[in-house]
């Protein structure tokens, strides 16, 4: 039977450098996070200015590389992390991003349904005369 | 040996492996006045303490922030091609200055993050300074943004042109505002560590600002792929 250590795991909230970093990793994380960022920031600008990607695929490239570019924030600025002691940090941008995910989607949806099935403006205005 | 005598320094196996329900055995580690002030809590361990509760209300804030640019997102996604004749994006939007303006808020955010880590140690020299390069980073950047709007209306393509020019400076003008205020903030906090010094109500802000600044440019990141690189294909 294994017993537990004490493992001195607590709640922390985001933005928290761990209190046993030191100077240099910490710089060290910010670096890295800084090199990636700035590549994946390259990378969107050389999709959409140079021929690299075939037209109608360029939207979803740049989708890509911007949420892998948010990724990049969320683990190496803002320190989130999936460890137990971020749970609530997770949960709460999940949350946030659900409602995200539903208000651009939904007006996105509804908005190109309006615009196939209403009749163009001015057919409605000869109806009206 | 028997399940029932007691070890030292040993703990019965829990069904709480990861104290998630704060089991009272906090540490309290010796750290100088840091600012970490550990609850002494009733009980089952008390709450969580100050310096992790205000900085999760502070992102269940940033979240619904995120939650109200989403909706600007979706008026300005809605109506991108609404031009009403006028220009479009592919027209009005200049490639350099917007690459600019990104290198400019993300290096910012990097120096606002090293000025956590000089925090940390209570440096103030570079704390100052690294807060002094984010601020100036930020000037920066609203100083291009607001030279891109006066072009625009100059020419011609304000807010009133059409529907695709007023949710464009809507959305890109909340973001410039947010920055605004978020630069407000950042003198604040420079006078409050240089006045104050480290303790633990400074830090605490200190931590906020950081959130709020790093929340800025990943919204910026949404801006810059969304409305200028996508607005370049159409």
């Amino acid at each position: 039977m294994s017993y537990e250590t004490e493992r001195n795991v607590d709640d922390v909230g985001p933005g928290f450098l761990s209190s046993e970093t030191r100077v240099g990793e910490g710089i060290l994380g910010y670096i890295i996070g800084l090199v990636l960022a700035a590549l994946l920031t390259a990378a969107s600008f050389a999709v959409v200015y140079t021929n690299l990607i075939w037209g109608p695929a360029i939207p979803a490239a740049l989708v890509t590389l911007a949420v892998a570019q948010m990724g990049v924030h969320l683990v190496f600025f803002l320190h989130l992390t999936t460890a137990p002691d971020n749970t609530n940090n997770a949960m709460a941008l999940a949350f946030g991003v659900l409602i995200v995910a539903l208000i651009i989607g939904g007006s996105l949806w509804i908005m190109g349904h309006l615009n196939q099935n209403m009749m163009p403006t001015h057919q409605t205005m000869q109806m009206q005369r | 040996m028997s399940a029932t005598e007691t070890l030292p320094f040993t703990t019965a196996p829990s069904i709480d492996p990861y104290k998630l329900g704060h089991d009272g055995r906090r540490r309290r580690p010796d750290d100088g006045g840091a600012g970490r002030d550990y609850s002494t809590g009733h009980g089952e361990g008390g709450p969580a303490s100050k310096h992790v509760i205000v900085a999760y209300g502070f992102w269940i804030f940033l979240l619904s922030d995120i939650v109200m640019f989403s909706a600007f997102f979706a008026a300005h996604a809605v109506l991108r091609s609404a031009t009403a004749g006028g220009p479009s994006g592919h027209e009005l939007f200049e490639p350099w200055s917007v690459a600019i303006e990104t290198s400019c808020l993300l290096l910012s955010s990097f120096t606002c993050g090293l000025s956590t880590v000089a925090a940390s140690v209570r440096n103030q020299l570079w704390t100052q300074f690294s807060l002094l390069v984010t601020g100036i980073l930020g000037l920066a950047f609203l100083a291009f943004e607001a030279r891109d709007f006066a072009t625009m209306i100059a020419s011609g393509a304000g807010p009133q042109r059409s529907a695709f020019l007023s949710s464009f400076f809507a959305v890109v003008g909340l973001h410039g505002l947010h920055v605004s205020a978020g630069l407000l903030w950042l003198g604040t906090m420079m006078a409050q560590v240089f006045v104050k010094g480290f303790r633990a109500v400074v830090m605490r802000r200190l931590l906020c600002f950081n959130l709020f600044w790093h929340v800025l440019d990943i919204i910026w990141i949404a801006l810059f792929t969304i409305v200028y690189l996508m607005g370049e294909g159409l």
